[in-house]
């Protein structure tokens, strides 16, 4: 009777594990990998952003396999990065080279190479489109060669790297120039963060959260709880290419790196103004930059993550978002949900413990006698 | 597209890290290791601290025993069988005598350990200060410094409060006279079977990335004052209903048809096997 509780755990487990392909399956229906990976390019992207692992087809089998819940498809991936070796680190991307798709600045009306909008929703009204419940392959097909025959209209200009934005500003003294940081990273993945953190950990970790958490604790601080408000010098979305240097072979010219495919990301600097005080005791405005990469194209949480980077930059003890613990702990998606459904998981053995304390405690602090 | 597991599920990188953590928790015992702590196939909070030790330690002839809240069969320790069983193909037991490698949630075995085994337990929080102070920066500090004040001033105000230590599992302990630990939420009737174990203690906490141990023969004190001795929690006068057990740790049932009270061993495989004997002896004694 009381043993039924604890026994016939792997009957129980099996039947549970059967119900749910059961429930994948009972509509008669299958989505390819493929379908994912044409249709739901966003979903993909915040799940190799959120995993911190960039493997589109990947990414679009665990979206498969975890019915589209974002969490379980992120810890799908996060469980078979950790079966990964890793064996190369890339070399520095520089984003200047990015094959842009898409690239606004809300600083400037007019920025050298000019305002892109690329493929966005920002500008779509939300009304549902149900003439989506009827779509052909025919119909699409007819709109893309349309498209087609339009885009041929257009004359090429040349292919073109987009300059920074904050490349002018610097050069006009609004921002700090540094001199190039090339230490090596900590990865975050084969060291644990200690605090106080360096930015790379920082980064790191702001570019693996979950894309919830990122964007709302971006917008506490910004509404209130924080100190920081930004203006987006640049967001951008493009392709960068990846380089890994030969291992075993020193002093090799930079030519002689191997190329290993390009990786898409959204960028954004946001300017941000500080005080900062000068040799002679003055205090002036500066702008600082803050910081903000993702994986794929996702603008909300870069923009959202630039907030918080420029936040853990300067640190303030009356706001959480400023607290690099408060916000580097918190936001994974696999530690934040692991730990939430751990509380379904039994606890009778620790609700005992307690309830002896507190059965003692009303007893005056007596022994239990009975 | 079929890709096997790699043996015990990690790279052998990721592996020697954890062992290297291990090592180090054990020559500084009680002392909290960072290590980076890989995403499992099991949620975060739901063992993956102790998985990594188990999955990092186990080598093919090793057999192993796992247990959550003190039961074999319980939902959770069958998954995390399934998962080692199918990445290492390794012997499973519930007895805890035939185990060299013991995972357990939240309890440590009734059967006294021997030193050739090893007993792995899961952490949720591995911080015991973290009530003292939110900021890991802070307690990493007051453990460097040797400032347990605030680990203190909590029992002393729950006495203050309620004229006893209210503490329920977690109760803290002192580790060969220098850390203060978090022994993970083993009830107080638990904390005693730190002190000179035979069994080599390791405690892993997945989400919080740490690595802990208690190498055997350690000295374990409970944190007590002199007039308010720690104690454990009290069973006196109850015994199991089916084995008859007492001096073990209890679960409480409430006997859905009469409403009475009932009480049964909380470590299941203990249980069983005191019934088997009991039923060996009456066969036993039957022919004899």
């Amino acid at each position: 009777m009381g043993y039924v509780a604890v026994k016939g755990g792997t009957q129980a487990i099996e039947a549970s594990i059967d119900r749910l392909k059961y429930d994948r399956l009972k509509g008669n229906e299958i989505v390819e990998i493929n379908t994912i990976l044409a249709t739901m390019r966003n979903l993909v992207d915040q799940v190799m952003s959120e995993a911190s692992l960039y493997a589109p087809f990947l990414a679009a089998l665990a979206i498969k396999q975890a019915g589209g819940s974002m969490e379980e498809a992120v810890f799908l991936m996060r469980a078979h990065r950790s079966t990964l070796p890793r064996s190369y680190y890339s070399e520095t991307v520089e984003v200047e080279e990015m094959f842009v798709e898409r690239r606004v600045s809300a600083s400037f009306k007019d920025i050298p190479g000019g305002q892109l909008l690329g493929a966005t929703n920002d500008y779509t009204h939300r009304l549902l489109d149900f003439s989506l419940v009827e779509e052909t392959l025919e119909e699409n097909k007819q709109w893309l060669s349309d498209y087609q025959k339009e885009l041929e209209k257009i004359e090429a200009s040349e292919v073109h790297y987009f300059p920074k934005v904050v490349d002018y500003l610097r050069a006009e003294g609004l921002f700090d120039t540094y001199p190039l940081d090339n230490t090596s990273p900590k990865d975050v993945t084969k060291e644990s963060i200690q605090f106080p953190t360096g930015r790379s950990e920082r980064l790191q970790v702001l570019t693996r959260g979950q894309t919830g958490a990122v964007t709302a604790l971006g917008y506490a601080s910004l509404r209130g709880y924080g100190q920081v408000h930004p203006t987006i010098g640049e967001v951008r979305v493009g392709d960068v290419p990846i380089h890994v240097k030969h291992p075993y072979e020193k002093n090799q010219d930079e030519e002689d790196n191997f190329y290993i495919g390009e990786i898409k990301v959204t960028e954004v600097e946001s300017f941000v103004p500080v005080p900062v005080k000068k040799t002679n005791g003055n205090e002036e405005l500066e702008f600082d930059i803050g910081y903000g990469i993702s994986f794929g194209q996702n603008e909300t949480k870069a923009i959202a993550m630039s907030i918080l980077d420029q936040c853990l930059e300067s640190p303030h003890g009356e706001f959480p978002t400023h607290d690099e613990e408060f916000v580097l702990l918190h936001i994974d998606s696999v530690e934040a949900t692991g730990f939430i459904s751990h509380l379904k998981l039994p606890h009778y053995v620790t609700f005992q413990s307690k309830l002896d304390s507190i059965r003692q405690v009303k007893k005056g602090g007596k022994v239990d006698a009975d | 597209m079929q890709t096997k597991p790699h043996f015990a599920f990690f790279d052998e990188g990721s592996k020697k890290e954890i062992r290297r953590a291990t090592l180090k928790a054990v020559a500084i015992p009680g002392y909290q290791v960072p290590f980076a702590s890989r995403e499992m196939p099991i949620a975060r909070g739901w063992g993956t601290g102790g998985l990594q030790l188990t999955l990092s330690l186990i080598g093919k002839k090793d057999v192993l025993k796992v247990i959550d809240q003190g039961a074999d069969e319980s939902v959770n320790a069958v998954s995390i069988k399934k998962l080692v069983r199918h990445t290492t193909g390794v012997a499973l037991t519930d007895q805890t005598a035939e185990a060299n490698i013991i995972q357990s949630r939240h309890r440590i075995p009734e059967e006294p350990l021997r030193d050739d085994q090893i007993l792995v337990l899961q952490v949720p929080n591995p911080e015991p200060l973290r009530k003292v102070d939110a900021r890991e920066y802070m307690t990493k500090r007051m453990h460097a410094e040797d400032d347990y004040s605030g680990a203190w001033l909590i029992l002393f105000e729950q006495i203050i409060k309620y004229q006893k230590m209210t503490t329920g599992a977690a109760h803290p302990v002192y580790v060969n006279g220098r850390y203060v630990m978090a022994p993970s939420p083993i009830p107080r009737f638990d904390n005693p079977k730190m002190h000179a174990s035979d069994a080599l203690i390791l405690l892993g906490a997945g989400r919080e990335k740490k690595i802990y141990a208690v190498p055997p023969y350690t000295k374990v004190e409970s944190l007590a004052f002199e007039d308010f001795p720690f104690t454990k929690e009290s069973f006196q006068g109850k015994q199991c209903n089916l084995c008859g057990a007492e001096d073990v740790f209890l679960d409480e049932i409430i006997n859905q048809a009469t409403g009475d009270r009932i009480y049964q061993c909380n470590d299941t495989s203990y249980c069983v096997d005191r019934l088997n004997h009991s039923e060996e002896k009456e066969v036993e004694n039957s022919y004899a």
